[in-house]
């Protein structure tokens, strides 16, 4: 009988390094939630944490404790709860898992590391740069806490970033500071966000190093790695203790690939992956590519939190930059660009789309992309029907039997 | 007739029907079987190999290969190898229609549209969402609904003069429209018939096809009301192999001839 493999990855030893920051982190936030100081800011996963962090706010990112409530598999339980007092299905995910836990007095973070509750914002700030429902989301909870909801609105379709977009963007973060002030209790110090953007724009780089690495043969690491490694990038930006601990992971990948140590056993077929992950099925997606030996090594999603464009001496200008050069702002003229390149970088032999049922803005199968640039590149393509975070949307039989079609078609191109 | 041993077997387990395929050493089908593949996949599998084999006038020791395909292909015992019914559908089809091809199977569960090249490799392929629209599932949903038999319906339809068209892409909302028709007194057939047109539309929607097109699948097999009615909105000749519902057991034949039992 033809028996379904059982694949043994090999594991990445700072990604205990890794769980330990992303603890501290944790506990941190908490302490000063109970203990009333520092100050808590609530801020989107690509918003203006620097600035935040300039005025020495414990920042807590609630699209990070969303994707802990998927991959946990608790997000399904509660999205209906969110449903039920007016916010669709057909809307983000993270938004309704995150509403519907809090609904519920529930938080992934009490069984992970003894948090009761997630921490209660001083201000939440967000960026629209993602989509219109993180505002939402934010309002939501900023009625809820009575607490003040600050935010940056950005352009969308963007196709090239031009000087216009800077200036407002610039000008929007501005805005933000003496509203900021009054709230932190104290004043604006540039230099203390010259700082904040020095150590963003470093831990950007290593992540980038990091990400890089995987454009050896083989790839020393897989994008659903990458999808838990990359919480620093995400919760610790502008922080040193972020930028130590990429320093530890980026010599344990660069070891790797000295020792021509693949992630993925006898790698045969590199993948690029567009779109969310499926939070919920991280270890089973990984388990089958691996099985198939086909390595998903890049991924527009972890190279979002890489800002090359931060630059301390100028750091309003150049973080509405770095906000706007964004993947998710750009038009797909410019989308196709980047993964274009992105394909030669990793040298890629095909591309999977994950079409995710309620975050549109990441889902860029939808405007006839793959067709475009299976065109342009001869690289084929397939789409995978899901969402981030509510399993109700997929089908493992469907994923399974597409993925190992498409990995029997990218064999039999290979032998012609 | 001597059998031309050694015999090569293609079992493909649907969510609907279980279809073992025997083919001789010259890529002759010498004996197949179709079952209910119902709650045992493996017994079901089984019982079809022997039926196959007893119409092929063989007995197992005769197989020199077999190879699984369909959602049940890990539950089939004397498979040695498996292979995805989009990998089985594309290899039976073109054993048949050697040329570039647009394959579209519609089956109890899901439906594909494969495309290949003249040289039989696969240029892509798409298989339905998640939902039933369009698929088998839709039309016994409707059966259901409408309290005809399923094996009444391709004939109902053919009777047809004056179709009704459903709108909805949604199997629920989709069976609401029959009832609303039911309630306006239209025919029974012209109902049946727009059901059908359904199916063809949600799978049109699907992907282009290129100028041969190949259908196969169960409900292709049962109903060849669909072919005529999708030749006619295509405007031009679907080829049918004349074996439909077994296109996916013999390709997985011809990979157990091929001796791919397993991927790379």
């Amino acid at each position: 009988m033809p028996v379904e493999k059982k694949v043994v990855r090999k594991k990445i030893a700072a990604a205990a390094d890794l769980n330990n920051f992303m603890r501290d982190y944790y506990l941190e936030l908490d302490a000063a939630a109970k203990q009333g100081a520092p100050k808590i800011a609530w801020c989107t996963s690509v918003g203006p944490a620097e600035i935040l962090r300039a005025f020495g706010f414990q920042v807590y990112f609630p699209e990070t404790h969303s994707a802990m409530l998927g991959a946990t598999r608790l997000a399904t339980e509660f999205i209906p709860e969110a449903n039920a007092i007016g916010y669709s299905p057909d809307i983000c995910s993270y938004l309704t898992a995150d509403i519907g836990a809090f609904l519920k007095g529930v938080t992934p973070l009490e069984k992970a590391f003894n948090i009761k509750s997630v921490p209660k914002p001083d201000v939440l700030v967000f960026n629209t740069n993602q989509c219109r429902d993180v505002q939402d989301w934010f309002n939501w909870y900023g009625e809820k806490f009575d607490a003040p909801v600050l935010g940056v609105h950005t352009y969308r379709g963007v196709s090239e970033v031009t000087e216009k977009h800077i200036y407002s963007i610039a000008k929007q973060l501005e805005a933000l500071i003496p509203p900021l002030e009054k709230i932190a209790g104290k004043a604006f110090q540039l230099d203390d966000l010259k700082h904040a953007v020095a150590l963003s724009r470093e831990c950007s780089e290593l992540w980038k190093k990091i990400l890089d690495t995987a454009s050896a043969k083989p790839a020393p690491l897989t994008f659903f790695d990458g999808t838990t490694l990359m919480g620093p990038a995400v919760v610790g930006r502008g922080t040193q203790k972020a930028v130590d601990v990429y320093k530890i992971l980026l010599a344990e990948l660069e070891e790797r690939i000295q020792k021509g140590e693949g992630a993925v056993e006898n790698e045969k077929f590199r993948i690029y992956w567009d779109g969310m992950p499926v939070w919920g099925r991280l270890s089973a997606h990984s388990q089958l590519f691996a099985s198939l030996h086909a390595n998903v090594l890049a991924s527009t999603y972890c190279n979002s939190w890489i800002f090359s464009a931060l630059d301390p001496q100028d750091p309003f200008n150049s973080m509405a930059r770095a906000y706007t050069e964004l993947f998710i702002v750009r038009a797909d003229e410019a989308k196709e660009t980047y993964i274009k390149d992105m394909l030669a970088f990793f040298k890629v032999d095909g591309i999977i789309y994950h079409d995710a049922k309620t975050c549109p803005n990441n889902s860029n199968c939808r405007y006839g992309m793959p067709q475009r640039l299976e065109k342009q590149t001869g690289i084929p393509s397939l789409t995978i029907n899901g969402d981030l975070n509510d399993l109700r949307m997929i089908s493992d039989e469907q994923t399974k039997t597409n993925v190992e079609a498409f990995i029997e078609q990218l064999q039999e191109r290979r032998h012609g | 007739m001597e059998l031309e041993a050694p015999l090569y077997v293609g079992a493909d387990v649907g969510a609907s029907r279980t279809k073992v395929a025997v083919l001789d050493a010259s890529k002759n089908l010498i004996g197949y079987a179709v079952q209910k593949s119902g709650t045992d996949f493996t017994a079901t599998a089984r019982q079809c190999l022997a039926l196959s084999l007893q119409m092929a006038g063989a007995d197992e020791s005769a197989v020199a290969n077999a190879i699984s395909t369909g959602y049940g292909r890990h539950n089939v015992d004397f498979a040695r190898g498996s292979r995805t019914e989009i990998g089985c559908h594309a290899g039976g089809c073109y054993h048949y229609f050697p040329m570039a091809i647009s394959i579209i199977d519609i089956g109890g569960q899901d439906n594909k549209v494969i495309k290949l090249d003249d040289a039989g490799r696969r240029i892509s392929f798409k298989m339905n969402r998640k939902c039933a629209a369009g698929t088998g599932a839709f039309l016994e949903e409707m059966s259901a609904r409408l309290d005809i038999p399923l094996e009444r319906m391709n004939d109902l339809a053919a009777r047809s003069t004056d179709m009704v068209k459903l709108g909805s892409f949604c199997t629920v909302f989709s069976a609401t429209e029959v009832l609303e028709n039911i309630r306006h007194g239209k025919k029974i057939e012209d109902i049946v018939k727009g059901v059908f047109f359904s199916v063809i539309r949600r799978v049109l929607e699907m992907d282009s096809l290129s100028q041969n097109v190949v259908m196969t699948g169960g409900v292709v097999a049962h109903n060849p009301v669909l072919v005529r009615m999708m030749e006619e909105l295509i405007g031009r000749p679907i080829r049918v192999p004349e074996k439909p519902q077994l296109t996916g057991a013999i390709g997985a034949a011809l990979y157990a001839m091929n001796g791919s039992n397993e991927r790379e």
